[in-house]
């Protein structure tokens, strides 16, 4: 696809869109939404793209290894805000038992732990729609 | 708004989801189907809006319209014809 107008409409919303998507995840504790709808609109940004600009040139700006790493970085990092609570000498995941402030109501640091979890989550989500994308679109026939 | 007019939006937009739902298994073309899905995702989505569920209507958008994408990129490498 080679269409002017769409390649300058995606430029223009790109960003606009993933800030949205890093909203949503950000004030997943806050607000409707979360770490799983937001990571979703993250990720269909790097998918409209790559539909848009082609494979080749979104293989330039972010490798399928660098999308793999990512993948396996959000759920590693859940796993360790959640070995938090355990070196603090609670249980697994404990958020405001082990210590950690929670933050002033209604505000953005509100949650303690909640807000770094939501972002693994939601980086996990948007690297998982991307491999998902990449995978159906290179498979051989 | 009032009752009376979430109750009219909600036998539309019902009504309107159950004649795409049976349009998606008889359309023949597979890209027209998977369209019609991403209007089925985006008349559910206003639905849970309606039902003060926005947490659920922001989720049903995305995934529905994360969902049509990759099967228009499925039908782009398989070709349209249903067989």
């Amino acid at each position: 696809m080679t269409d002017f107008v769409l390649k300058r409409m995606v430029a223009l919303l790109l960003p606009f869109v993933q800030m949205f998507g890093l909203y949503v995840i950000f004030h997943g504790h806050l607000s409707p939404g979360g770490s799983f709808s937001g990571g979703i609109v993250t990720g269909l940004g790097l998918i409209a793209f790559s539909l848009v600009f082609g494979i080749e040139r979104s293989e330039e700006k972010i490798t399928e290894r660098m999308t793999t790493l990512i993948e396996s970085f959000g759920a590693l990092w859940y796993g360790a805000m959640g070995l938090v609570g355990i070196l603090r000498g609670t249980s697994f995941l404990m958020n405001k038992g082990s210590g950690i402030s929670l933050g002033v109501p209604g505000k953005l640091y509100s949650g303690g732990l909640i807000l770094l979890i939501t972002l693994g989550v939601g980086l996990k989500v948007a690297s998982t729609m991307v491999t998902l994308f990449t995978s159906l679109m290179e498979e051989e026939d | 708004m009032s009752p009376e007019i979430i109750d009219l939006l909600n036998i539309a937009f019902l009504t309107f989801l159950i004649v795409i739902a049976i349009a998606v298994s008889y359309v023949r073309d597979l890209l027209y189907a998977a369209i019609l899905l991403g209007a089925y995702s985006v008349t559910m989505a206003l639905i849970w809006l309606l039902m003060s569920a926005p947490d659920l209507a922001i989720t049903e958008a995305a995934a529905g319209i994360g969902m049509t994408t990759l099967m228009i990129a499925v039908i782009s490498r398989t070709g349209r014809e249903e067989k």
